[in-house]
């Protein structure tokens, strides 16, 4: 259940940048989470709902954006989805793919008021 | 009003990680992540490597559990300098936790520090705690299917250390359906069989360690 801390993470920066901006309210919490991250987003909302409570994020919306797993093959550069966890190039068979992108856990943007 | 944000929600565990890391290039430590679920067999092969390098490497062991200091009660035994963490039912360890008992510990003259973390297949492997590498072990009781299950911890892992091998004439476990699924996932990844009662396969596991302490050892030495 390590999407408490991963709540609290989003918690935080979104509080940082609500005060930052003199925000009275945060409304909406864009998230960008890759194809390849151990996040259970049903966990990670009922974690966030119980942690905002009191705060200026009570109630605001997580919106989650899923970033599709992608790679580029070591040896002969082809960039492809990676399908079923296989990390070899599908391509050329025999290179090894490097995550280009599907790891990201990241907030993306605030709405605030 | 939209605000730009970008941020990693990890972010301030990845910064702390990062500190721990400059303390182990600085200090020239070899340190493990150890991975794996809970009965794999991760205790069981630090006693073994504690019991078998002792006088050759000089190796700490933090310990992460939930709430007990079993496991570093066994590792005590070896006259090994061990730090518990207890989570308090946390499911991993972070930075931050690693942090704090390094600066309890004599580092001065380690080779190597194994970083033991809660019995997971899940949390642990999104929580870097400033290690050099990830190793899991998986036994072979828990079943073949556990590396596709679990993708992540086998993807982070630099070697994947399957124990218990002894019983396997006993189990419905594909061994080679599980070293290509692991290989799929990692292509690289070094896979490794023992079995912690029998002792066998443990000396490649110790040559594998000797060449980590070694190979960081001489990175370290580069950066100066």
């Amino acid at each position: 259940m390590h999407e408490m801390a991963i709540a609290e993470g989003i918690l935080d920066i979104a509080l940082d940048y609500a005060a930052r901006n003199d925000a009275k309210r945060v409304g909406k919490i864009s998230l960008l989470l890759g194809e390849m991250t151990g996040v259970e987003t049903d966990a990670l909302e009922f974690c966030f709902e119980s942690l905002v409570r009191g705060t200026i994020a009570e109630g605001a919306e997580l919106a989650l954006h899923r970033i599709p797993l992608m790679g580029r093959c070591h040896s002969c550069g082809a960039e492809t989805h990676i399908e079923h966890y296989n990390f070899l190039c599908p391509s050329c068979k025999t290179g090894q793919l490097d995550i280009i992108s599907g790891r990201e856990m990241q907030v993306e943007y605030l709405e605030v008021d | 009003m939209e605000v730009q944000v970008m941020q990693d929600i990890l972010g301030k565990n990845d910064q702390i990680a990062a500190e721990n890391q400059v303390f182990f290039a600085e200090k020239k430590i070899f340190a493990l992540n150890l991975l794996g679920s809970p009965g794999a067999g991760k205790t069981s092969l630090l006693e073994k490597t504690m019991a078998a390098l002792k006088d050759e490497l000089r190796m700490a062991v933090i310990e992460g559990d939930l709430f007990t200091s079993k496991d570093a009660d066994r590792i005590a035994k070896y006259n090994v300098p061990v730090i518990q963490i207890n989570t308090s039912g946390g499911c991993h360890l972070d930075a931050a936790m690693v942090q704090k008992v390094l600066r309890e510990m004599d580092l001065d003259a380690l080779d190597l520090l194994v970083i033991e973390n809660v019995g997971n297949l899940v949390c642990p492997a999104e929580f870097n705690v400033g290690e050099d590498l990830k190793g899991v072990v998986l036994s072979i009781t828990e079943g073949d299917d556990k590396p596709l299950k679990y993708p992540l911890v086998f993807k982070e892992s630099a070697i994947t250390v399957l124990n218990k091998v002894d019983i396997l004439p006993y189990t419905n476990f594909d061994m080679d359906g599980a070293k290509k699924d692991i290989r799929m996932l990692h292509p690289s990844a070094q896979i490794i069989e023992v079995s912690c009662t029998q002792g066998t396969g443990l000396d490649e596991w110790y040559d594998w360690l000797r060449q980590q302490v070694q190979a960081k050892k001489q990175r370290s030495n580069a950066c100066e």
